[in-house]
């Protein structure tokens, strides 16, 4: 199995008719996921790759039947309106790719999705893929490539991989398949201080799918979601074995390293705090990031 | 930086109708004692600067004469916090006061909402007020449970006379947060006076670093936190990343000097936040000292990745240049080969880099970069996906030891005899220049099938072939067009990428 994504979930791309849009658009189809529809408002009525566009996503939606996910492509500042756009028609789960959104739109976005049963990933997301089936998002750059770079699952020795690294998300899931490990679900949080799933809500998906034995975690410096995780493992709402590995053991307190989450402050946060938390858990945690695909297999024995 | 100062703070406050202590910023002894002397009596002086337990720190003091307040205010333009100099004072008149409350509101990512930090009971000391803190979740689109906060003030020992003040300074509170997009603002005290009025003491605001352009009046140079106040350098860089949003550039300085046991001090380049802060991490623990955070990622403009390399390259001391992103990106890879091996030749760079250019067509990539950095006095090597962050950080450790101690002085740029005189044609962000007078037949094919057909033969010349609109934004490929001509031994073309402050 997987989560979130896989070939007969129905994706409608916002911005469809942008640059990116478009090429992504292309990717994902490539990869097999199920484009049924884009939007672009005034564009409606034309078609981008044979996929129909629509002025709004309640017109899709219409015309359609149902969409169950929603992948944006439209610049920072109109994230929310689309976002929100999508949420009332009906959208179960949104994928938020744009960088730089403001934080109180994120937090609009939320109330909206909380109001209507709706759940999204990002802002500042690379996205999903579920090997083999689909992706929603850019990970992978080239259908190719994501065929070649990512195994599919493997009986006894999947994993599920959730980072707050876009870059990253793929690099584990390369690593980890040339060891030998088949990948269930890699799901890219975003880089953001605030996004719709967390690192523990990917987490909760990924130990209640019957086909992944373990879970890897890309997690960085600053923010609580891995400290958040490893609450959960201690509660024993996760059972599965963790493997993880925290970025930033070289970063300064009070300096905002890229992400926007990314930044050690009033010394929350640190790296140190991380390790320690999700170590006395039970989680395995590696200090270079090449172990991550030896200690994996470790794991999984 | 997003943080405000605490006057910057309560001007705020005070337009939106909560009162502040009567008083101003001062940045010199005289100006305080003047200022004292207006106000008269008792005043209290607080170093404006980003730090929590300022007042344990020694940096606020009393006075009760405009002398006093004159020699605290030289004491105070002496201190330092970490990297901050203290450079402003500000200088109120003092406040009796009768209690004092902790009002604050943050972003809580579990939530994904905002929320209220309310503490009313007034204990003084940190510890003891922690545990009296009640949070109180503020929806969005509803606002805050009123009763709530009216219960945490009803349970105080405050004056009921001042309860309905006290509320509606929270409601304030609240309000600003949301109107300046504020990811916290705490204020801490809240004070109710000795004469029944309710004053806010401190303040702290951070605006959301996204938002800031939305809130030009706020006045916000560098929307970014750094743990010291920006470099020239820093502020290059941020006016370089505000011209250009087709993908990140993020420079950061992390120190001017390598500690004693350290390898030595190095030029960082990282792609993507995540695999540049594990790439940071594996140089680091071969014993190196990052100068720098950088990072150009999401698919950036060959002429990005060039102008973060200028100005890395820009800090002196440096004993090796290494580049390490998440090493699979899903991005195409020769962007960022282009862009370094033209920094690279431009600066003739003298110390070794070791580039990893892993993911999509990392093979062309490794190829352009070193094919093009050959010859160079420092020895430049690509890598890809398969060689590990940790290796390649071990290869860079092998490349300075082989060095013999060279390190790095920034330098002039070096531009072709035949800029300024040339044919040329403007681009965003610079000009590319064209050498006709060396255009031979076979040159004058080569430039044009390497353009990306933006170039056509006019007289045996090459010359523009498209619209000026059609080619501003072509710096990636003009870009790679001067790098390959180079290449190929006919080095003709040159793309003219200034950047204001370096060159």
């Amino acid at each position: 199995m997987s989560i979130l994504i896989d070939q007969h979930k129905r994706v409608l791309v916002q911005g469809i008719t942008g640059r990116e849009g478009r090429a992504r658009t292309a990717l994902m189809r490539e990869y097999g996921t199920q484009v049924v529809a884009g939007c672009t408002p005034g564009k409606g009525g034309q078609q981008v790759q044979g996929v129909p566009v629509f002025n709004t996503v309640a017109d899709a939606a219409r015309d359609l039947g149902v969409v169950d996910i929603s992948v944006v492509f439209v610049p920072a500042a109109g994230v929310k309106d689309a976002a929100i756009e999508a949420i009332e028609a009906g959208v179960g789960l949104l994928v938020l790719v744009p960088d730089r959104v403001p934080v109180w739109d994120t937090i609009e976005i939320a109330a909206a999705a909380k109001d209507n049963g709706a759940s999204f990933v990002g802002p500042n997301t690379l996205g999903v893929l579920s090997p083999g089936k689909a992706v929603v998002g850019m990970i992978g750059g080239r259908a190719a490539s994501a065929r070649q770079w990512f195994n599919e699952p493997r009986p006894g020795r999947t994993v599920g991989v959730v980072s707050r690294s876009g870059g990253m998300t793929s690099s584990c899931g390369y690593y980890l398949s040339r060891a030998g490990v088949g990948l269930s679900t890699l799901t890219h949080v975003g880089g953001d201080s605030l996004v719709g799933l967390r690192i523990p809500d990917v987490a909760e998906l990924l130990e209640a799918d019957p086909q992944t034995d373990a879970i890897v975690v890309f997690g960085e410096i600053g923010g609580s979601q891995e400290e958040h995780l490893a609450r959960l493992m201690e509660c024993g709402q996760i059972t599965k074995p963790v493997i993880a590995y925290i970025g930033g053991a070289a970063a300064t307190e009070g300096t905002r390293f890229s992400h926007a989450g990314a930044i050690i402050e009033g010394g929350r946060g640190t790296h140190a705090a991380k390790v320690k938390a999700l170590r006395k858990a039970g989680a395995r945690v590696v200090e270079s990031f090449g172990d991550l695909p030896e200690a994996t297999l470790s794991m999984l024995s | 930086m997003a943080r405000l100062y605490e006057y910057q703070g309560k001007a705020l406050l005070a337009e939106h109708g909560l009162e502040v202590p009567e008083g101003g910023v001062v940045s010199s002894p005289a100006e305080a004692a003047r200022l004292a002397a207006r106000l008269g009596g008792a005043v209290v002086l607080k170093a404006q600067a980003w730090i929590t337990g300022r007042a344990a720190k020694g940096g606020v003091k009393f006075a009760s004469s405009p002398e006093e307040a004159q020699r605290a205010a030289a004491d105070l333009i002496r201190l330092r916090f970490g990297n901050f100099p203290v450079t402003e004072v500000l200088l109120e008149r003092a406040v009796v006061i009768a209690h004092e409350l902790f009002v604050s509101v943050i972003i809580d990512d579990q939530a994904r909402a905002p929320v209220l930090l309310l503490d009313a009971r007034g204990g003084s000391d940190i510890e003891e007020r922690a545990g009296s803190i009640r949070r109180i979740p503020i929806d969005p689109r509803r606002g805050i449970d009123g009763d709530r906060v009216r219960q945490v003030i009803g349970d105080s020992p405050i004056d009921r006379a001042v309860h309905q003040k006290i509320a509606r300074a929270v409601e304030t509170v609240i309000e600003m947060a949301a109107l300046y997009e504020l990811t916290s603002i705490e204020v801490n005290p809240l004070v109710v006076t000795a004469g029944g009025g309710v004053v806010a003491v401190d303040c702290r605001m951070t605006v959301d670093d996204y938002a800031v352009f939305r809130h030009p009046a706020l006045g916000i140079e560098i929307a970014r936190e750094l743990d010291h106040p920006a470099t020239e350098l820093e502020r290059i860089a941020y006016r370089l990343e505000q011209a250009d949003h087709r993908g990140t550039f993020y420079f950061a300085r992390l120190t001017t000097a390598a500690a004693p046991d350290s390898r030595g001090l190095i030029g960082f380049h990282g792609a993507g936040g995540g695999g540049s802060m594990m790439s940071m991490d594996a140089v680091a623990r071969v014993g190196f000292t990052p100068a720098n955070f950088c990072d150009t990622s999401g698919n950036p403009s060959a002429a990005k990745v060039y102008r973060a390399a200028r100005v890395i390259l820009a800090q002196g001391g440096l004993v090796g240049y290494f580049g390490s992103g998440s090493g699979v990106a899903s991005q195409e890879q020769h962007h960022s080969a282009y862009g370094l091996a033209k920094a690279f030749c431009e600066l003739s760079l003298a110390i070794p880099a070791v580039i990893r250019l892993g993911g999509n067509g990392e093979d062309r990539a490794v190829e352009i970069l070193e094919d093009a950095c050959r010859g160079l006095p420092g020895r430049v090597e690509g890598y890809r996906k398969d060689d590990t962050p940790a290796f390649i950080a071990d290869r860079f450790a092998e490349l300075v030891q082989g060095a013999d101690g060279a390190t790095w002085t920034p330098r002039a740029r070096s531009v072709p005899a035949y800029v300024g005189r040339s044919y040329r044609f403007p681009i965003k962000g610079g000009m590319v220049w064209i050498d006709h007078e060396r255009c031979d037949r076979p040159t004058t094919a080569f430039v044009i099938e390497h353009a990306s057909a933006l170039l056509r033969a006019e007289d045996g010349l090459p010359v523009l072939g498209v619209r000026d609109a059609e080619v501003a934004a072509k710096d990636s490929e003009l870009l790679a067009l001067e790098v390959d001509c180079r290449r190929a031994d006919r080095p003709v073309v040159f793309v003219d990428l200034a950047i204001p402050g370096l060159d």
